[in-house]
């Protein structure tokens, strides 16, 4: 179910990207789920959110443990969790950072991404007008429309997960992923080759969108290798971002940003938030976030479960859910700890499984999406400005670092989103205003300080 | 301008400072962390000294040509201090971080102050140098001819150089700061703030390349054979060093002699 926007823009919002993400059994993650459910075409911004949230799920042995394991000892917990902290941040550097890249190589050399072309129908205002005070008018109108679009899918969303409509939100997400790994990527691939005037004909373009989308799919939805799998989460968040680039107005851009983080914010931590909600339904049931929604870091090695293969695990995630009847999407970005340790395991008894597994962080796909954005768009308006750009990052970086470090401090799900947006205007705004002059003039004199 | 001069200046002026993140922070996440963090403090401070700069330039709106070198020259001494006072900041920070994370973890070895001090400088230097360079850089993939109008040709390779020069002495000077801080010798951050000032202020004499660069390269190699004091080294270790006879490093790497 993806709903089109206006005519010009190709945007499909709702990928089941967002609106994906069950929870995966005890995890306090399933607020990530929440928000993919969103997806349904909507603003990815839902999707962010959701996926922010699900960010924020860290894989925390502690969790697990106190969950689904019988007699750990209890020492051994808080060890696990500080031990594998710097590591973790690391695992979730490198993709956020390659999406980034892609992002804004693209920005810089291929010029369709930087034209304005018309607008998304969830943004209707035109910022064209001559005044200050009415393009800042239009762009809070947007943003409105746009929260609230995203609410009411995130909404959407955790209804049907609680009527357990799981076919329709199977659906709903491979239609997405089909749209953004099709689709988006054709025109990607159009965009790039008219940039460097490579000639392509029909037949290798098909064959080449084919096998790429169809892998895609596959290891996206189903089973594949850990790293072939990421790579496509990092570029699909990085198509979906180069869409939003695109279509967002200048200043819509910024007001969004800022209050999809503040949303983000309410919704994974007020108690009645849709993706909280979402998150304690999928613990409550036991059940396994959707995979196609969140990036996720680890790998699980499970020596001696009687149900996992350990020749395949190498970067497969199987995670054993007798309760799921949709085993297609078991095995994806989860390593379900929990199933690990449940009882008729005969490696379990005396075995320190816990050791051999490595647990990774996981963050939500609309997070990459959104981070992306942000360091697109200063890379884009920046008026050919790299240090712009790289302020950006870097307080990107130290914001995710940061909610990380909360993340261990508190255990629980949180949103990936705030932190890092908030530094990430400041520096641009700042950079782009006061830092960029000194700077230039500084390079212009050839002083060094 | 072509590729050759951009990727001749791009290698010159970030190569060593790439060399010594691959081979001696990538391997390690904290370190990569503290990297991130210390290049974060350099960029706050970078902030604040434009917004000095900003609000004196705009206060004082006129356009006398000297004015405003005058003004730029205040702007370069005061973010010269300021990164000084932001580099003393992380010192702070890092020694509350190593004191928390012997805390939290005893099993693991937290990373030693002097490792720290190590890293804390290159992120200075890697932040300083990219934000110096990169725009300028950038430039240099475009048309033009450089000193058509009778400035210097070799406007990028100086400025390649100087770049490198800066990011390894911000490495020094964070190695020879943490120690002086550490050791309560309050003369060291005076030698480290007043030779942050000689170099800049060395900038100056900006059309005079060749001084200048001579003159920074000495305070760079003289600050190096002080870091390397400071840190441990002495005249013995460094050439068992280099003659492959240092056994602990050996047995350390695994490398049969």
């Amino acid at each position: 179910m993806l709903t089109f926007m206006a005519s010009d823009s190709e945007e499909e919002v709702c990928d089941e990207r967002t609106s994906l993400m069950s929870a995966e059994s005890p995890t306090p993650r399933s607020c990530q789920d929440g928000r993919q459910g969103l997806e349904d075409g909507e603003s990815a911004a839902q999707w962010r959110s959701q996926e922010s949230e699900e960010d924020h799920e860290d894989e925390d042995p502690d969790r697990y443990v106190c969950s689904g394991v019988p007699g750990r000892p209890p020492g051994l917990e808080e060890e696990l969790t500080l031990k594998y902290g710097a590591k973790h941040v690391i695992m979730l550097f490198v993709p956020v950072t390659l999406c980034m890249i892609v992002v804004v190589a693209t920005i810089k050399s291929v010029r369709f991404y930087t034209e304005k072309n018309g607008q998304l129908i969830y943004t209707p205002f035109s910022e064209d007008t001559p005044s200050v005070g009415r393009r800042l008018l239009n762009s809070v109108l947007n943003t409105l429309i746009m929260i609230s679009v995203i609410v009411t899918m995130t909404i959407f969303l955790v209804v049907l997960y609680k009527y357990r409509c799981y076919k329709f939100i199977h659906g709903w997400l491979i239609m997405s992923s089909l749209m953004l790994l099709f689709l988006f990527t054709y025109i990607y691939l159009g965009e790039v080759l008219k940039t460097y005037n490579v000639a392509m004909d029909y037949p290798t373009l098909f064959l080449t969108v084919w096998n790429f989308g169809a892998v895609g799919m596959v290891c996206i939805h189903w089973k594949g290798p850990l790293v072939l799998q990421q790579a496509y989460l990092i570029m699909i968040s990085a198509l979906m971002a180069l869409v939003f680039i695109k279509y967002l107005p200048e200043w819509s851009a910024w007001v969004i940003l800022g209050a999809i983080s503040v949303y983000d914010l309410v919704a994974v931590l007020c108690p009645k938030g849709p993706l909280r909600m979402l998150v304690e339904t999928a613990q409550e049931r036991n059940e396994p976030i959707f995979p196609a929604l969140i990036y996720s870091s680890a790998m699980v090695w499970t020596v001696g479960m009687a149900k996992l293969d350990p020749s395949s695990q190498g970067a497969l995630q199987l995670p054993y859910d007798p309760e799921m009847e949709e085993d297609s999407y078991d095995s994806f970005g989860e390593p379900s700890y929990p199933d690990v340790f449940e009882p008729p395991l005969p490696g379990y008894p005396g075995e320190e499984l816990e050791e051999e597994e490595e647990r990774g962080v996981k963050l939500g796909l609309g997070d990459f999406i959104f981070y992306s954005v942000l360091v697109g768009k200063a890379a884009a308006t920046g008026s050919g400005d790299w240090n712009t750009t790289l302020a950006c990052f870097v307080a990107i970086l130290i914001g995710l670092c940061l909610t990380l470090l909360l993340l261990a401090v508190f255990k629980k799900a949180l949103p990936a989103l705030p932190i890092s947006i908030t530094f990430g205007l400041i520096f641009y705004f700042s950079t782009d205003n006061l830092v960029r002059p000194f700077m230039d003039t500084l390079a212009s004199h050839q002083l060094y300080i | 301008m072509t590729a050759a001069v951009f990727f001749g200046c791009a290698f010159i002026a970030f190569g060593p400072a790439l060399a010594l993140y691959i081979f001696t922070i990538s391997t390690e996440p904290l370190r990569i962390i503290f990297l991130i963090v210390g290049a974060f403090f350099w960029l706050v401070s970078l902030l604040f000294s434009s917004l000095i700069w900003f609000m004196t330039t705009t206060l004082t709106d006129n356009k006398d040509e000297p004015r405003e070198k005058y003004l730029l020259i205040f702007g370069v001494l005061i973010s010269v201090l300021i990164q000084e006072m932001f580099r003393f900041a992380y010192y702070k920070l890092l020694k509350k971080a190593s004191e928390g994370l012997k805390t939290i973890n005893p099993y693991e070895e937290a990373p030693s102050m002097r490792l720290l001090a190590y890293v804390s400088g290159l992120g200075f230097g890697i932040m300083s140098g990219i934000f110096s360079f990169v725009n300028t850089l950038s430039d240099s993939l475009g048309p033009g001819t450089v000193g058509i109008h009778g400035d210097p040709p070799q406007f990028f390779l100086n400025s390649a150089f100087m770049t490198l020069v800066i990011t390894l002495l911000h490495v020094f000077w964070g190695i020879v700061f943490f120690d002086g801080c550490a050791k309560k010798k309050w003369y060291t951050l005076l030698v480290v703030v007043l030779s942050h000032l000689l170099v800049s202020a060395l900038t100056f004499i900006s059309p005079h390349y060749g001084l200048n660069l001579v003159l920074a390269y000495i305070i760079m190699v003289l600050t190096g054979v002080w870091a390397f004091f400071v840190s441990g080294g002495s005249c013995r270790s460094l050439k068992l060093c280099l003659l492959c006879q240092d056994k602990d490093f050996l047995l350390f790497n695994q490398r049969a002699r």
